[in-house]
């Protein structure tokens, strides 16, 4: 046993953010908070980021050549990031090497750690093979440089390494990457939608939650997932090229030095073709996604069981703003309406695509936090009060600053590795 | 295991050991056990009897270190108004941890209901507790394994292994599970697992005066309570979960959740 614990007012998990109404049974809180919402977020986004790059990998799609390399480069970046949520919330995360010691397969949480490693390993093999050729030709340039510095000798020391021993970069042996390439993006697609697909399984198979268990679940995730990671790719695609396009006009940066350095107007007109055909993309998931989920909704209204009480008044009443507000309006209808009207422009795309992140994470958060805002009883509600300032480390964990954490590090992380695999790498010869 | 289990499955080893080989898959202890589990703990609730006193509550706690004060518990009391005019109240203030001593219904967010003495149609209380389910939807999908059914029906928690995911509060669809404020593991009822196993009732039967609660062994045709499982009208809550519940309901109302 535990020993005695001391008998004083002591404050449960949960009860910081929750405010409880009507008849709520007295364990229940709001135990799942913003971590969680953060998750599939996060998880979407990774492979959303993966999909769009395999439009041009497996499929070929000429023209997005160039945000598909950011892609790849930027979810290999999101990746660590997916995990980050779901360790942060855990009540013992240093226990959460269990989950790959003991792995308890009845359980939709189980395999995650071991389809997350295996979808981890395609990127990263993936990208290797994107990269390897850039590596030899760095690693021999620095080779060949006289009087290198200790930072050149560490440069030197890690693109030989990251070559792994393959320094063979003739025409063929380019080639054979490029195939093994296209294997890859190809079992990656699968792989990437399953990941998700599963983080929507995990919701969609609780059955104590009426608003959660639904056999849509995995594939609305799937299609909000692809809608958001495309998003988040054009939007940050679109940034970077400003930022690089500052620099080309200033000549701020190394490459920009360079004499067959990309002119402004070059950049601007890759920019423009590239994000064109990405935002198609991105209307044909929206309309895919927005299909499912009013779907579900219509189903529920329809059939009207015995958890549709308290559901409508979840769904049409007490979170009526955070839905059709937040999430459909502004995260749907609107950016969709600024898409598709005529003369769309990349700035109007680029708004566009910051309201659609926004509309998902809204989804993302009426699914997990709308879940448990009725009680079990069905005779009362739960809200959530998200924890702005922290006052202990609970309440930033699970509070706007951890969610920020989150959410900042992806950027972190893309500016330590687009060092190494430079995103927006020229390449002389088309590869393919 | 219990020392017995163990003493049991130690015996048929040494018999299955001193067997000759070709008799050995005959004596497989585990399947001996699985055929005839000697105990199945089940829990009967007589509603008609409970006062909604909150004794069990408090001596739950005590017994189980849950901290007193912490609004969360192991079991808990429910209260139920029917008023005449055809409207429904439920409340169940700290999990009744003092007792209904105060006639107004709790809203939540510090608010009271007060109801007029005359208007009340029915009334009456409700304990409840984990269900100990035949098929447990918490420990269905604990990613780590850390939550388990026992041989003798007891669904338990390991807290040395529990990594705090709260998978398995949100799989419970009774909500008899909660994170222990100081161990910040998943914690819920174990039928008081150390009594049972000296001997002893659980603490909250025990502490019953108007004996609304009782633990049977459901594999012993000749145990009370399991004849009054067998023979009288007992229910079980939410059974459309699936979950078979293991703790059986005399004078189960409908409207019961
Ligand atoms: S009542 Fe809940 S916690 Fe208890 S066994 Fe059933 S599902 Fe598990
Ligand atoms: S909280 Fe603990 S017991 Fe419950 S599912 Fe998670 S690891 Fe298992």
């Amino acid at each position: 046993m535990v020993g005695q614990i001391a008998q004083h007012a002591m404050e449960v998990h949960g009860e910081a953010w929750t405010i409880k109404e009507l008849f709520t049974l007295p364990n229940e809180e709001i135990y799942w908070s913003i971590q969680i919402v953060m998750y599939p977020f996060m998880t979407g986004l990774v492979a959303g980021a993966f999909v769009l790059s395999s439009l041009y990998h497996v499929f070929g799609i000429e023209k997005l050549k160039e945000i598909a390399r950011f892609s790849l480069v930027f979810s290999f970046a999101l990746l660590p990031v997916a995990m980050m949520p779901l360790l942060l919330h855990l009540q013992q995360p240093f226990r959460g090497i269990h989950v790959m010691m003991t792995p308890h397969f009845t359980s939709a949480i189980a395999a995650f750690g071991f389809v997350f490693s295996t979808y981890g390993c395609i990127v990263a093999t993936e990208l290797w093979l994107v990269y390897r050729k850039y590596f030899v030709q760095t690693a021999l340039e620095l080779k060949a440089m006289k009087n290198r510095g200790t930072i050149d000798n560490l440069r030197c020391l890690l693109f030989a390494a990251l070559t792994l021993g393959a320094w063979d970069i003739s025409d063929e042996a380019v080639e054979k990457d490029h195939k093994a390439c296209k294997i890859m993006a190809g079992i990656g697609i699968p792989v990437a939608c399953f990941l998700h697909g599963y983080a929507g399984f995990i919701f969609g198979s609780v059955k104590a939650n009426a608003l959660w268990m639904t056999p849509l679940m995995p594939v609305i995730f799937i299609c909000s997932a692809v809608v958001s990671g495309v998003a988040l790719c054009i939007l940050c695609y679109v940034v970077v090229q400003e930022i690089r396009k500052f620099m080309a006009r200033r000549k701020i940066a190394r490459w920009a030095k360079d004499v067959n350095a990309p002119t402004v107007d070059q950049l601007e007109g890759a920019k423009h073709e590239e994000v064109m055909i990405a935002s198609n993309y991105l209307m044909y998931f929206m309309i895919a996604a927005l299909t499912l989920e009013i779907l579900d909704l219509i189903f529920r209204g329809y059939t009207q069981v015995k958890s549709w009480d308290i559901l409508r008044e979840v769904i049409m009443e007490r979170d009526f703003t955070k839905i059709f507000v937040m999430q459909y309006g502004l995260g749907n209808i609107l950016p969709f309406l600024i898409m598709v009207l005529p003369g769309r422009t990349v700035r109007r795309t680029t708004i566009a695509t910051i309201l659609v992140l926004f509309g998902v994470f809204m989804m993302r958060y009426n699914v997990v936090i709308g879940g448990q805002a009725f009680s079990l009883s069905f005779a009362g509600f739960m809200d959530y009060e998200l924890p702005i300032i922290p006052h202990n480390i609970e309440t930033y964990k699970e509070g706007l600053l951890g969610a920020l954490t989150v959410a900042a590090t992806p950027f972190v992380l893309f500016y330590f590795i687009n060092k190494v695999m430079p995103a927006f790498l020229k390449e002389e010869e088309p590869t393919h | 295991m219990e020392r017995r289990d163990f003493l049991k499955k130690c015996i048929m080893v040494i018999a299955g050991a001193s067997v000759p080989l070709s008799a050995l898959t005959l004596v497989d202890p585990k399947k001996v056990l699985a055929a005839n589990p000697s105990i199945q703990w089940a829990f009967l609730v007589d509603t008609t009897k409970c006062v909604g006193c909150g004794f069990c509550v408090k001596a739950c706690k005590t017994e189980n270190d849950i901290p007193l004060n912490a609004n969360v518990t192991r079991t808990w009391v429910e209260r139920y108004v029917y008023t005449k005019d055809d409207r429904r109240y439920v409340d169940s203030p700290k999990g009744a941890l003092d007792g209904y001593t105060d006639a107004r219904i709790d809203l939540g967010k510090g608010e009271f209901k007060e109801i007029d003495k005359d208007n009340v149609g029915k009334a009456f209380f409700v304990p409840k507790l984990c269900n100990h389910c035949a098929s447990p939807a918490c420990t269905q999908v604990c990613p780590v394994g850390a939550t388990y059914k026992a041989d003798n029906g007891v669904v338990l928690v390991d807290r040395k292994w529990c990594i705090g995911c709260g998978y398995c509060i949100m799989a419970c669809p009774y909500a008899a599970r909660f994170f222990h404020p100081v161990l910040k593991v998943a914690d819920k009822c174990t039928f008081c697992y150390h009594r049972l196993s000296k001997g002893l009732d659980s603490a909250c039967v025990n502490a019953c005066p108007f004996g609304a609660r009782k633990m049977g062994n459901i594999h012993d045709k000749n145990d009370p309570i399991t004849q009054i499982i067998m023979n009288e009208r007992v229910g079980v809550l939410k059974d459309e979960f699936g979950t078979k519940p293991q703790a059986f309901y005399i004078g189960l109302a409908q409207e019961v959740r």
